[in-house]
This record gives structure tokens, C-alpha cells and sequence, in this order.
């Protein structure tokens, strides 16, 4: 795999930062943008635009076949047994929100709980304490261990016939843990208890196959998929979404509208309230389609290679402090400097082109229980090579030039 | 842009060896911040006499070099002073980071202004605005008797 040739269909890459190259080490925050994706939304408005599902003229059948599409190609992309479970939403954040809202409206009562884990971003989490304002449900957090790890047992010791929803990342956005879904979700489905996955960061970077996981809900993040921003998607399984009433009010999802009753068409029609981001789930076609030829076992093993390099390179480095140590890792590393804050890091960084995140990422029940008020990140995408984790390692040097010396 | 002029010695040692970082004794009143954006929390500690003098003033915290050093920098230069000079040097001290003027107050020494300049690489970084006020603001909660939490994204 020619990964500088992968990178040259990037244009942000022939851009300069401050002068130097950009090294780009903040995907899970967001990815960039294939210039198919970008040409393909131009196009799309220069010479296919109109609402979709609503006009009869021939740029609205267009239109709307386009649209249609994409949500085949991401059927496909996870192996969803229906087109119909595939939702489109505004992101993955409102795919959790529209689970609690529906789910929580129709089956959580008083004193039904929740589990989630210490690892979830507060995308799996401020959603849920909705919930528990709202209706009274509790919450409980599977611990994770020193190394990042949520184990099997922590869910299992917390699960009572009380419990209505397990709720987990696939991966962590702090720690890269690879969560042990199959497990999971096996002793899940042995109590009967659904579970839901934020898969943001792991439908960029792993393959994906709903009916083999057999999870309940998915939720995936477009703009980490090296798509559009303003577009998630939700998998639901099909019995859930006959079964979960709407979520938003509005036009195209009704069946028929009178005075004194409304009626609802079925998923994904029910759940997907006014016009949409059409442009941009258009788009999101061709992110699917880059990633397939590439392949995702490809960017897998790819991302992982460096990933490795990554870890064994700041291991060395004897200022750095690697946050988590999981068996299994996506493409993530956290770290502090001793001595230094993140956000000095950050700053540091990025005067030599290093793009990282500093902060809590949206965890900061993780970073609580860590004992450390934030990180620095690199993510990694599949743009990334040896390369950039020999500048991030030297530009780390740098911070510790400037505060240590 | 030039990290130089952001990462100053007088900084990166007040980052590092932050003054009045205590609860001071005999406090009268006092204020939290938070930036939430980056986590970045202060809590300021008031001693403001019946003359409306600032007897003591210290901070608690957690956060950059930046932010760190903003807050020991400001209780050095604050302490002792009048309230509506420090509520002047403050507002001058906010209009160099956003506008770039120069803080010069009368009432502040050579000394003083050095120290306070030193903070003004600080405008070139927009990002880090935040964590260089958040401080000052909290004072402003504390001496005026706010009971918000001085947040920097409101």
C-alpha cells in the first residue's frame, strides 16, 4: 500500500501550517477529506441539487436515488441484514440521544438502570443522565482498570434484573482500548439486555459486521470516516426500529395528518424529521467507497503499524508518560509530559505543524479517575506515516527543551 | 508567531513556581473558574479590606503554564492594591490580550509592568486567550461578590 500516494488525495496535505508540513495526528477528533468528497458535494449542488423524497421532477428522482445509495453502501459497509435499519442522523452523538430519547421513553421506568463504562466519551454518558433526570433511571459505570481495560466481569457484576440497556464504546477516544464487544455482548444477550455501541472510533479503523456482533444499536460518526461534517449514522436492528417511536417531529416523516391524530410511515422514514444534510450524506457515498478501495483491513493493518511504531518510539522517550496500556489498541495514543501541561504541549506542537488534541477529549470521568485533569493525543488515520511519529517525537524533545531545560 | 514570546522565563517560572498558590489566611471572599473546553479550573482566594484595599489574594488550580502563570502574576501584582486600580490594571491587562494595547499604568512599577508584558505574547495564540484570563475574571467574581462560576465558553 502506497500510503504517500493515499495521502496525495488529500489537498489539505499541500497546504503549509506555519511555514512546516502538516502532520496531522488529531483523526478521532476528526479525519480529513478525500478530494473525491469534496468534488462529489460541488458537484453534486453544480449539477444534481434538489430536496430529496418529496418533488416529482426529474432532479428530485435524482436526487433522492443519490441520497438512497449512500444509505445502501453503508448497509453494505457494516453488513446490515436491512437498508432500512440504517438511519441518517446529524451525528453519532445524536444517534445515542435518539436511542435515549425513544428507547428510554417507550422501556426505561423508575429505577431502571444503565450500564455504561468509565471509558465513554460524554456523547455515551450526558444522554443517559437525561434519562435518569427525566424518568429516574440509574447509572452505573464498569469500572476500567490501570491499563484501560473494561473486563467482561466489571459489566457482568453490575448487571440486575433492573438492567434495561448496556451502552459501550467500541474503542476508547483516550486509551484506544479495543473493547471486548463479542463478549460483551454475548453475556448481554444471555440476560437479554440490549446494548448499545458508540462506534465512532471504531467504524473508521475496523471492520464491521452488525449481524455477526449482533449489537442492538451502532452509532458511527461521518466526519471520523474521512466524510462530511453534520452526518451520523444509527444502526438499529429492525424489531427495535418497528417497535421505538419517533424521535423528531416534522416533515417527511408521517404517514397521514389530521386534525385530531397523526400516523407514522415505518423506519428509516420515521426517524429521519425534515430535510436533511442531502449534500453531505451524498458525499458521504464516496468516503465509503475510498475506504473500500482501499480496504479496511488494509487501513487496520496499516494504522496499527504505526500505531506500534508510535508507542515503541514515545516509550523511549523517557519524558513521556503513554495513558493506558491495553492488549488491544486502535489508533490512539495519549500521553503527558512530565512537567508539562497538555495544553502547552498542544501549543508547542503546533508550531511544528503537529496537529494533536489537548484536554479531556469529552472524558472527564476517565481523566477523574485517572488523577490527571487532561492529555495530549495523537490519533492516527490512514494518512499517517513512520514519518510523523519521528516529528511528533521531535517536537516533543522541543517541549522539554522549553520547560526542562 | 513565535513560541519564544509566549514561553517567556518570567512565565515558564511563575508556571513552575507559581506565588500565593494557598488558601490565604483570614480570606473574605471568593470565586471559581472554569474553562471547560480544556478543563482548566482556578479558585481565587479574596482578603479585601473595609478601605476596599486587596490585603491578601492568592489561587488554587489546576491548568497550563499559561494559566498558572497568569494567576501567580496577577496575585503578585494585585496584592495591596486598591480595588478599583486593581479593576483598572485588570481591564488593561484583558485590552492588551485581545487588542494588543500596551497595559501601562501609572500606578503599577517598572518592575510590575515587566511582569504583566510578559504575558502579552499570549494575544498571538487566540486559543490561549482563555487560559491567561480566567483568573483575572475570577478575581472580578470574588471582589464583586458574583456567585457564578466565571466560565470562559459563556
Amino acid at each position: 500500500m502506497d500510503i504517500k500516494e493515499i495521502k496525495s488525495k488529500f489537498p489539505i496535505f499541500s497546504n503549509k501550517v506555519k511555514g512546516k508540513k502538516l502532520v496531522y495526528l488529531d483523526s478521532a477528533n476528526s479525519s480529513q477529506k478525500p478530494k473525491v468528497v469534496i468534488d462529489r458535494i460541488s458537484n453534486f449542488y453544480s449539477k444534481e441539487f434538489s430536496n430529496v423524497g418529496r418533488s416529482m421532477h426529474s432532479l428530485a428522482v435524482t436526487a433522492t436515488n443519490r441520497f438512497e445509495e449512500t444509505r445502501d453502501l453503508i448497509k453494505n459497509f457494516i453488513n446490515a441484514k436491512f437498508r432500512e435499519e440504517i438511519v441518517f442522523t446529524k451525528n453519532a452523538t445524536e444517534g445515542i440521544n435518539l436511542i435515549a430519547s425513544t428507547y428510554g421513553e417507550k422501556f426505561i421506568q423508575d429505577k431502571d438502570e444503565i450500564i455504561i463504562t468509565e471509558l465513554e466519551h460524554h456523547a455515551n454518558y450526558v444522554p443517559w443522565h437525561f434519562l435518569r433526570k427525566r424518568k429516574g433511571a440509574v447509572i452505573k459505570f464498569a469500572e476500567c482498570d490501570k491499563q484501560g481495560e473494561v473486563s467482561v466481569d466489571s459489566i457482568k457484576k453490575l448487571i440486575t434484573n433492573k438492567t434495561k440497556l448496556i451502552a459501550v464504546t467500541h474503542v476508547s477516544n483516550v486509551t484506544g482500548t479495543i473493547l471486548p464487544l463479542n463478549k460483551i455482548i454475548d453475556l448481554a444477550k444471555t440476560k437479554k439486555i440490549p446494548v448499545l455501541i458508540d462506534g465512532c472510533q471504531g467504524a473508521p479503523h475496523l471492520k464491521l459486521d452488525v449481524q455477526k456482533l449482533d449489537c442492538d444499536f451502532y452509532v458511527m460518526s461521518c466526519h471520523k470516516m474521512y466524510g462530511p461534517t453534520g452526518v451520523g449514522v444509527l444502526y438499529a436492528k429492525k424489531k427495535w426500529l418497528d417497535e421505538l417511536p419517533p424521535y423528531q417531529g416534522g416533515g417527511g416523516m408521517i404517514d397521514e395528518v389530521k386534525k385530531d391524530d397523526i400516523s407514522f410511515p415505518e423506519s428509516p422514514t420515521k426517524f429521519e424529521a425534515g430535510t436533511l444534510q442531502t449534500a453531505e450524506i451524498v458525499g458521504f457515498a464516496e468516503s465509503i467507497r475510498f475506504i473500500e478501495n482501499i480496504g479496511i483491513k488494509n487501513i487496520t493493518q496499516h494504522e496499527k503499524e504505526i500505531t506500534e511504531y508510535g508507542l515503541e518510539k514515545l516509550k523511549k522517550n523517557n519524558s513521556v508518560s503513554i495513558i493506558g496500556d491495553p492488549k488491544e489498541r486502535g489508533a490512539i495514543l495519549s500521553f503527558t509530559i512530565k512537567g508539562i501541561h497538555p495544553h502547552d504541549i498542544a501549543t508547542i506542537l503546533d508550531d511544528d505543524g503537529v496537529a494533536i488534541r489537548a484536554g479531556h477529549h469529552c472524558c472527564q470521568i476517565l481523566h477523574e479517575k485517572m488523577g490527571i485533569p487532561a492529555t495530549a493525543r495523537a490519533s492516527l488515520g490512514i494518512y499517517n506515516s513512520k514519518e510523523d511519529i519521528d516529528i511528533l517525537n521531535e517536537s516533543i524533545n522541543k517541549c522539554n527543551k522549553i520547560f526542562n531545560n | 508567531m513565535d513560541l519564544k514570546e509566549l514561553y517567556q522565563e518570567i512565565i515558564l517560572d511563575h508556571g513552575k513556581n507559581p506565588r500565593n498558590k494557598k488558601k490565604c489566611d483570614g480570606f473574605n471572599k471568593d470565586a471559581k473558574g472554569n474553562n471547560p473546553l480544556c478543563g482548566d479550573k482556578v479558585h481565587v482566594f479574596l482578603k479585601l479590606n473595609d478601605e476596599k484595599q486587596v490585603e491578601d489574594i492568592s489561587f488554587e488550580g489546576e491548568g497550563c503554564a499559561i494559566s498558572i502563570a497568569s494567576a501567580s502574576i496577577m496575585t503578585e501584582i494585585i496584592k495591596g492594591k486598591d480595588f478599583n486600580v486593581a479593576k483598572k490594571i485588570l481591564e488593561n491587562f484583558i485590552n492588551m490580550l485581545k487588542e494588543g494595547s500596551k497595559p501601562g499604568i501609572n500606578s503599577l512599577s517598572d518592575n510590575e509592568n515587566t511582569t504583566i508584558m510578559s504575558l502579552s505574547g499570549v494575544k498571538q495564540f487566540p486559543m490561549r486567550v482563555k487560559c491567561a484570563t480566567l483568573a483575572w475574571h475570577t478575581f472580578l467574581h470574588a471582589a464583586e461578590d458574583n456567585k457564578k462560576v466565571v466560565n470562559t465558553e459563556k
